[in-house]
């Protein structure tokens, strides 16, 4: 399981990257995301898998086979920062877009003054 | 007492809170966005004096134990930087109240203003890795939003760069925050300080402090990783620029110094020489590109990184000479940078440009203006009796010390070409005759108070820094000894579970 | 884009129902999975989905206020949840509960405040993205 993950993730960081790469703005911000994504499946594959053991365990009796909780803490925190910032993403490109009138990153050239 | 450490992101973040419910009252926003930049000034000051009496202070969020729990902790050189943010703060603040216009004011200028110092101050105070990643982002959001209100071609145009590289930087911050945790279980600052070396692997680590070092370097802009910040650094208002220039490359560079000096210290001889050589390089590049420039918030953008070089030589020495030169260096730029960004706005408001062709004669027609770029000017470059002086002769004496010659000449260089570009400002801006036939505009009564005085007390401090020389680098020492030697940190944030 | 007149009758019913399901998830986050942020997004989800049926205006008068203002008192109550640990004299957020049980939701101590606090931040922090680009 850690193997095809890993291969996931690798495939991820490299799509990622090619996209944020290319001239399109709508493929930069699909790159973002795929970034995004890339890091929270790291997160969560070096935190060790372990499957079917709850990350909660009940105050009383005997604690079964529990999972550490803390990279899913990491995740989900990573993942509300991530909604945030896409949607911030979203707005700015729109704007960009509606101001220069293309998608196309090399037509837009920041002015000297 | 320790509920002190909470206070920096406390204050600005009420004070944001009630300036988001008094949304249309555009009066009641200006008196909250003064009031807690005032107060986490205070504040600020309070921690500093506290951390000064009663060495590093810790605290445990929600009670519960490190390194379980989020930690707040503060030495010396944490305690500086939130002091000089809320200084900052408070300076861009006052400045803010005149220059600002009342449709960026009325869309959460104030608001977002106070987030942002709110974010710098709990980054400069956590002890814990992932939160600084959260503050990091919690002042990006910030700085994202202050970049493009207003909204105007350029400034979006610049804001595209700046967010997708910063972007990029978090991805990589949080995947090695990751790969850290898998292998130490723990991301607690001062645990990882003690699990690091127990793990017997400095191979790992090297690579891990590399991903960190792409991470913060994009952040801080060092070589060869700042050309987002010359493209969008001169495109918002100035107040917005002089924030961003004083504090958000700083935080990266705090974020370099932390994790430099308390986690990876296993392989010295490679991390420390790649970081002397990115200083140099960062040092190079940057003032090269400022003497190119025409454009008075370009050339100073440009600035920034040549001063991140600096800032990063002395942490590749590391030695405690080196590392406190860093701490003055770094209070010494972020005054000084902040002068002459507020006095290049001045100029903007007297002569309606920033380009170097067009300006001319200010001289002859605002002494004050001119003695008010002068000193910050000279400060930069390094000539004594300024702060700057001082700051460049400790690290200049650091590098000869550790046999760092060739490091040592570069910042040599790269002063005369500082000095050299400041001139280049001087004689076009204020020697030079004034070409463009415009009346020149003039400012009269608050306006004149609102502008000057942010300015003003800058210029102050950077002569005071440098009359001031000793006590402060008293400070200085004491703080380098924290950063060499973590035993102090490790102890107050772990207590007894060592 | 043309109205469905479907639609726009359930959503009139579905708005309560969602309401109330969001409350649920709240209370329900003390001590089982659930809490502020996801209740939050139901709240969002829930006036989006009214956005949509109607449109952007009436969804804004429906929810009353401003999503700016979700955000502010939000914060604020958050902000307070923490300063109530620090009044008892213990570290900021710790949690701090009432001696006396409620019925239903049983104890009842600072986290939820928090909790409270996060839900309203969510819902502004939603419907204020959401709004703004619906209007463009």
């Amino acid at each position: 399981m850690e193997i095809l993950l890993a291969v996931v993730i690798g495939g991820l960081y490299a799509a990622g990257f090619y996209m944020v790469m290319r001239r399109s703005m709508v493929k930069v911000i699909i790159g973002l995301v795929l970034l995004g994504h890339a890091a929270n499946l790291l997160i969560f594959t070096v935190g060790g898998l372990n499957r079917g053991a709850p990350a909660l365990v009940p105050v009383e009796g005997a604690a079964p086979a529990a999972t550490d909780p803390v990279p899913q803490a990491l995740i989900l925190t990573a993942i509300v920062i991530g909604f945030g910032i896409q949607a911030f993403a979203l707005v700015l490109f729109k704007r960009v877009y509606q101001a220069v009138g293309s998608v196309d990153l090399d037509k837009i050239r920041t002015p000297d003054t | 007492m320790h509920h002190l450490l909470v206070l920096p992101i406390l204050v600005p973040l009420i004070a944001a809170g009630a300036a988001l419910l008094a949304w249309r009252q555009r009066r009641m926003q200006r008196w909250l966005g003064l009031a807690g930049a005032a107060g986490l000034l205070a504040v600020a000051v309070m921690l500093l004096v506290s951390v000064a009496n009663n060495g590093i202070l810790a605290l445990q969020i929600g009670d519960w134990p490190a390194p379980f729990g989020i930690t707040l902790v503060a030495d010396l050189f944490s305690a500086v930087m939130v002091t000089v943010t809320g200084l900052m703060g408070a300076v861009v603040m006052v400045y803010s109240l005149v220059s600002m216009d009342p449709a960026r004011e009325s869309f959460g200028y104030y608001p977002l203003l106070l987030i942002l110092l709110m974010g710098v101050s709990g980054a400069f105070l956590t002890g814990d890795l992932f939160n600084l990643y959260v503050w990091f982002e919690v002042l990006l959001i910030a700085s994202f939003v202050l970049l493009v209100l207003g909204g105007e071609r350029a400034q979006l145009a610049g804001a595209i760069k700046y967010f997708t590289l910063n972007l990029i930087a978090s991805a990589l911050f949080l995947s090695a925050v990751g790969i850290l945790y898998s292998v130490a279980g723990t991301l607690n600052l001062a645990d990882l300080a003690v699990q690091l070396p127990r793990l017997g692997q400095p191979g790992l680590i090297t690579v891990l402090a590399m991903l960190f070092l792409v991470a913060f370097g994009i952040k801080a802009a060092i070589f060869p990783l700042f050309f987002w910040l010359p493209d969008s650094y001169h495109t918002p208002p100035l107040p917005v620029t002089t924030i961003f220039a004083a504090l958000l490359t700083k935080v990266g560079v705090y974020a370099l110094v932390r994790t430099f000096t308390l986690l990876f210290t296993q392989d010295i001889a490679y991390t420390h020489t790649l970081l002397l050589v990115l200083a140099g390089l960062t040092m190079v590049t940057g003032v090269l590109g400022a003497v190119a420039q025409m454009e008075m918030r370009r050339l100073l953008s440009f600035h920034i990184i040549s001063q991140i070089g600096y800032l990063l030589l002395g942490l590749g020495l590391y030695t405690p000479l080196a590392l406190a030169a860093t701490l003055v260096f770094m209070v010494h730029v972020i005054i000084t940078k902040s002068a002459l960004f507020l006095v290049s706005g001045i100029v903007h408001r007297l002569q309606g440009t920033y380009h170097l062709k067009q300006l001319g004669g200010l001289y002859q027609s605002h002494l004050g203006v001119a003695l008010l770029f002068l000193l910050p000017a000279l400060s930069l470059a390094g000539l004594p009796p300024l702060s700057g002086f001082w700051a460049k002769f400790a690290l200049v004496r650091a590098g000869l010390e550790a046999g760092q010659y060739a490091i040592t000449a570069v910042g040599l260089g790269v002063s005369v070409l500082t000095l050299f570009s400041m001139t280049k400002i001087w004689t076009e801006a204020f020697w030079k005759p004034r070409t463009v036939q415009e009346p020149v505009r003039v400012l009269q009564g608050r306006e004149r108070l609102l502008y000057f005085l942010p300015a003003l007390t800058l210029v102050g401090l950077t002569v005071l820094l440098g009359v001031l020389a000793e006590p402060i680098f008293t400070l200085a020492t004491a703080a380098a000894q924290q950063l060499i030697d973590p035993s102090a940190y490790i102890q107050t944030v772990l207590g007894g579970a060592l | 884009m043309s109205k469905s007149a479907i639609l726009s009758i359930a959503v009139r019913y579905l708005l309560p129902l969602q309401l109330l399901f969001a409350l649920f998830v709240l209370v329900r986050g003390h001590n089982e999975p659930g809490g502020g942020f996801i209740a939050g997004l139901v709240v969002a989800a829930a006036f989006a989905l009214y956005a949509i049926a109607h449109d952007v205006r009436q969804a804004r008068a429906v929810l009353r206020f401003s999503p700016r203002r979700f955000i502010a008192v939000g914060l604020l109550l958050a902000a307070a949840s923490g300063l109530v640990a620090l009044l008892a004299g213990k570290p900021f957020m710790t949690g701090l509960w009432s001696t006396v049980e409620l019925p239903v939701i049983g104890k009842v101590g600072t986290p939820l405040m928090f909790d409270i606090g996060v839900f309203l931040v969510v819902i502004g922090v939603a419907l204020m993205m959401i709004f703004t680009l619906m209007e463009e």
